[in-house]
């Protein structure tokens, strides 16, 4: 067979004065611009395109649409390597490099193949029922073994070349209208012509569906194409597929940007995130196939498929062509393959048929009351085996062209909720749309003929203009398409039984599903489809069961002895089709994964050297200097005997007001708030309502009925969202509001023996004596002129004050700070620090308030209160809350002065190292003590003092003998916070 | 993804909300039993159908609003400000 005589014209989309050269498996071949690779390798004569999944069974190309079972290739290029791409939907480019896949060592030689001989130990739920005992071998033995076989294609990890990120995309529609076929096209320039914003979205190159096939509707679609384009509220995106229907008007819209015949750089997928007011799905049918015997043979293709690569490419599938087909649309191929010069013969399970006589006078052979029983021809189709009544013959062939029917595509619309309706016109599943959401059209809604869906377009458009409220609109007159021609109804046909037995009737080509394995599945109790669909795996490849998901369904409604339009189909869910991750990620990679929240100060962290560290959103300075324990020690010991200042700008900070602020504030916190004097402080607990602590903080009374609390970095949205909530929904009444001020205000910790005498420094006349300011203080201030708030709490354990002024004149402050503590040897100190202060201190942060622990269990309990409701309370009093063996806080010290402890490790006894009894929460080497501190959870710890017990890590190999101690390492009697 | 009619905002994506659970159940007043509470704090209704929901826009005005939403279709039927709804 010479190449030539496959390609008999450019088609619709061809450029014969453009050959593009390929290679497919190493071999060089020639195809031209506007050709698929699938019609390239069709077009030079390849059959052979990859492995079955399974079986590894020779495959060729099925489809040519981008749902295709069969011919999925890797593709080698510039950016790296892409398994699974569809040879059908790729188009092709000059130097394009693809391989066929499932294939070892080569694709006419595959070892693989065995598993076809093999192929009655592999039933469907092989897997599960093999693979059972010994427990051992599933991790040594079978697991590497089912790894390796397992799988389409090969995956490459991280492929950095892409470099470009895809993009995303919002935009507002009136009406999404999906799909470009004879019905959207209509119901798009229907709708575009009112003024409404339009946008139709074709998967497809080019728009036209259906159309492009018929040559009689040509001057229908140019004209109507034409009228689209004046349209200036409508977009029209080809290569664009809804992948994606949420409901609420929201839609996924994947849109290919690689430009045809070339291998693309730049963003290869946009996508859109759509928001219609309606849509119109006119989504189309997909032909599906027929269950025979061995009806995977390469040169088996869809009747549709081998009609599309004749009137778009100008690629004539076969020369000996068989059309086995129940209904008159497929006929459509027959006729047109056999005009293009192939030898057509038809075989109709039907006695007769108005398509079949159409034929016949054109000459072409039709067997009626005639079923396909066998194909053969290894690798390639050589001979189709028929049945007629009693009689059988064999008919030389290097082509079968199946079509069992047309299914709608009513994925979309079933995602949108719609229920799939039975209709025994059509032998498939359609679906209507609720008024609100929008209307399917055309063939998507199970109607045959293109005039008919045309029409139902306007329909469609009609309706929708109606429920908007919108007048229609005119619009020039166009071409008059041709009437559709009289059909005589399918007769459904799903499956022609295997006659000599023991050969494959596939129903999905790409799992390597069969007839027998669904009825194995119905046998073996998995009657329902969802059910069915997960033992065999029908219809869970990347064509998502395109061709041969209904009749999967209608095979098993058969072994269940049930209507089809009892078993229904399996509900699809988003995506529809492949999405790359890429696509999805958008420009939300590497460092733009997420927001990046700097304090106002960061600039002058970043001269200064820091290391910073993220903290939820956050990038906070952890060390000045480039790390270790040395530079962190030294900044904690400044604090502890001199001073130092730390930026504390990332706690939460809520401003509430109202007359009822106190009251509220009572029910929000664990302790009481209400006794709290105007310019004190306080140390607040948060419970959640189940007991446990949610978060911590520091609450200031400003004035009578105004409070400003601080929280923890991490939950600073969490606890306004909780406050929010409570307020609004239990709350009724109170006169209060919450503002969050965390942006407004810069904050720092200014600590140390020294802290007083640097604040008096830039405080002017301010009195900040003891006694004027004393412990818990708080008061507004000028600090180096800036006005600004002063409270004197204490994370650190020494004598502090916590400065807030406004955030953009935090850096005149800070500087101001650091230039009056310069005499006295003031240093910033970073997170590190901070945290090495704080454990030794015995304060709490998240690694302690875990949410498995309440007050009691951290040594908190006596800051609840009795009296009156709050969040928590009543189920903090549940007797297994207060159960003294639970897990409390402890102090823990190594015995050895030398030894580490280490977060996360297990507490255990000597003569127990299995039995974990605790763990350590915090740890850090001491400033004051010889060697580490740690804080721990440990059962009952709070009566275990003095205990010892070992520390255990086994990831490291580690076992630290440690004593259980007071967890306030420095200064217990709280006396230099005071001073 | 949902498309939250706010009777401020107008219709907004539901990632600019934060969903706070079943809008049906009631916090037991400061004397009620223990066990009301546990029901109140983990026992929850699944609906297939209608059912109330608390959603805030955090990301908007930040109000607390009470959403009838169909579990199986999520069709909006009513939003109400949860300051509006009588106690």
């Amino acid at each position: 067979m010479s190449v030539k005589s496959l390609r008999v014209g450019p088609g619709l989309l061809g450029d014969p004065a453009r050959p593009l050269r390929f290679t497919f498996d190493g071999r060089r071949y020639t195809g031209i611009a506007g050709d698929t690779l699938a019609a390239a390798l069709l077009a030079n004569g390849v059959r052979l395109t990859g492995r079955s999944f399974k079986y590894h069974r020779p495959r060729g190309i099925h489809g040519a649409v981008a749902a295709e079972p069969c011919a999925l290739v890797d593709v080698s290029g510039p950016l790296g390597r892409e398994p699974n791409v569809p040879a059908t939907a790729l188009p092709l480019y000059e130097g394009l490099t693809a391989h066929s896949q499932n294939r070892w060592p080569a694709l006419r030689f595959d070892v693989g193949r065995v598993n076809d001989a093999l192929a009655r130990f592999l039933p469907a739920g092989f897997y599960y029922k093999t693979f059972m005992a010994p427990a051992w071998a599933w991790e040594r033995l079978y697991e590497p073994l089912i790894r390796r076989a397992a799988g389409l294609g090969r995956l490459q990890a991280a492929n950095h070349a892409h470099g470009t990120p895809g993009e995303t995309v919002h935009d507002h529609a009136d009406v999404l209208v999906v799909g470009a076929g004879a019905a959207g096209l209509a119901a798009a320039a229907a709708l575009g012509a009112t003024g409404l914003k339009v946008l139709l979205a074709e998967q497809d190159d080019v728009a036209g569906g259906g159309t492009l096939l018929q040559p009689g509707w040509a001057a229908w679609r140019r004209g109507m194409l034409r009228q689209l384009e004046d349209l200036p509220t409508l977009t029209l995106l080809t290569r664009t597929a809804v992948v994606g229907a949420y409901g609420q008007g929201v839609y996924a819209v994947l849109q290919d940007l690689r430009p045809a015949g070339s291998a693309g750089a730049g963003p290869r997928e946009r996508l859109w995130i759509i928001r219609a007011r309606r849509v119109v799905l006119a989504t189309g049918a997909a032909e599906r196939l027929i269950a025979f015997p061995c009806n995977d043979r390469p040169g088996c293709m869809l009747a549709g498929a081998a009609h599309s690569y004749l009137r778009r490419h100008g690629v004539r599938v076969g020369t000996r062509i068989v059309l086995f087909t129940n209904n008159d649309e497929a006929y459509g191929s027959a006729l047109a393959l056999s005009e293009a010069g192939a030898q057509c013969q038809v075989i109709d399970p039907r006695p007769q048929s108005v398509a079949g006589a159409r034929a016949q006078a054109r000459g072409i052979e039709v067997r009626n009351a005639t079923q396909v029983i066998d194909t053969a021809g290894g690798a390639r189709l050589r001979q189709v085996r028929v049945h007629t009544g009693t009689r059988r013959a064999i008919l030389a062939a290097d082509t079968l062209l199946v079509s069992g029917g047309y299914t709608p595509n009513t994925g979309l619309a079933a995602q949108l909720g719609a229920a799939p309706q039975w209709r025994d016109d059509i032998a498939g599943f359609a679906c209507d749309l609720p008024e609100h959401i929008g209307r399917c059209a055309g063939a998507s809604r199970g109607l045959s003929g293109l005039a008919a869906a045309a029409a139902d377009g306007e329909r469609a458009a009609g309706e929708l203009l109606v429920s908007l409220g919108v007048s229609p609109a005119a619009r020039p007159p166009l071409a008059a398409p041709p009437a559709d021609p009289p059909a005589t109804p399918l007769q459904p046909l799903w499956e022609v039984p295997d006659r000599g037995g023991g050969r494959k009737s596939f129903v999905d080509l790409q799992n390597d599903v069969t007839a027998a394995d669904i009825r194995l599945a119905c046998r073996e109790g998995y009657e329902h489809i969802e059910h069915a669909k997960r033992y065999t795996t029908l219809g869970m490849a990347t064509d998502q069961g395109h061709s041969g998901g209904l009749v999967g369904a209608a095979i098993l409604a058969q072994a269940r002895g049930v209507p089809l339009a009892q078993v229904g189909v399996s509900r699809p869910r988003p995506y529809s089709r492949p999405v790359p991750f890429a696509a999805l990620a958008g420009a939300e990679v590497g460092a733009h994964f997420k927001p990046r929240r700097r304090v106002a100060l960061h600039d002058w962290h970043q001269r200064a050297g820091a290391t910073f560290v993220n903290t939820g959103l956050w990038l906070r300075p952890l060390v000045y200097g480039p790390g270790g324990w040395d530079p962190v020690l030294e900044e904690a010991r400044r604090v502890r005997r001199a001073v130092g200042l730390t930026d504390v700008s990332t706690l939460g900070k809520i401003d509430v007001q109202g007359p009822d602020a106190a009251r509220f504030l009572d029910f929000i916190y664990a302790n009481t708030l209400s006794t709290l004097p105007v310019g004190r402080c306080r140390y607040g607990l948060m419970l959640r309502e189940d007991g446990m602590l949610f978060d911590d903080g520091t609450v200031a009374r400003l004035g009578e009925g105004r409070f400003l609390l601080t929280t923890t970095t991490a939950n600073a949205a969490a606890v306004l969202e909780h406050m929010e909530f409570h307020l609004q929904a239990a709350c009724h009444g109170m006169r209060l509001v919450l503002s969050d001020v965390a942006d407004q205000w810069a904050q720092f910790a200014l600590a140390g023996p020294l802290a007083r005498q640097v604040l008096a420094a830039v405080a002017g006349d301010m009195d900040v004596s003891n006694s004027a300011l004393p412990f818990m203080a708080a008061a507004a201030t000028r600090l180096a002129g800036v006005a600004g708030r002063l409270f004197r709490i204490s994370f650190s354990g020494e004598l502090a004050y916590e400065i807030a002024v406004p955030a953009h004149e935090a850096v005149p402050v800070w500087e101001a700070l650091l230039q009056a503590g310069q005499p006295h040897g003031i240093r910033p100190y970073g997170l590190d620090a901070l945290n090495t202060l704080r454990i030794e201190k015995g304060h709490v942060t998240t690694a302690e308030l875990n949410g498995n622990t309440h007050p009691a269990d951290l040594g908190l309990g006596r800051l609840v209160k009795k009296n009156g409701d709050f969040i928590g309370r009543a189920l903090l009093q549940r007797p297994g809350l207060q159960d003294d063996r639970r897990l409390q806080l402890v102090g823990l010290r190594p015995v050895a002065a030398d030894a580490r402890l280490r977060n996360g490790s297990q507490l255990v006894r000597a003569g127990a190292p299995a039995d974990s009894e605790g763990f350590i929460t915090s740890s850090t080497p001491s400033t004051e003590l010889p060697g580490w501190v740690g804080l721990g959870l440990l059962q009952a710890g709070h009566a275990r003092r003095a205990e010892r017990l070992l520390a255990v890590s086994p990831i490291h190999g580690e076992s630290t003998p440690v004593e259980v101690v007071s967890p306030h390492f420095i200064d217990p009697e709280n006396q230099r916070v005071r001073a | 993804m949902l498309r939250i009619p706010c009777p401020w905002c107008g219709p907004r994506d539901e990632s600019e909300f934060r969903y706070r659970g079943d809008a049906s159940v009631v916090r037991p007043a400061a004397q009620a039993a223990t066990a009301d509470f546990i029901d109140y704090v983990y026992q929850r209704d699944n609906p297939r159908g209608w059912h109330c929901e608390w959603w805030l826009h955090t990301g908007g005005c930040r109000q607390l609003l009470r959403v009838e939403r169909h579990t199986l279709t999520d069709e909006i039927r009513t939003v109400t400000a949860a300051r509006d709804l009588t106690p």
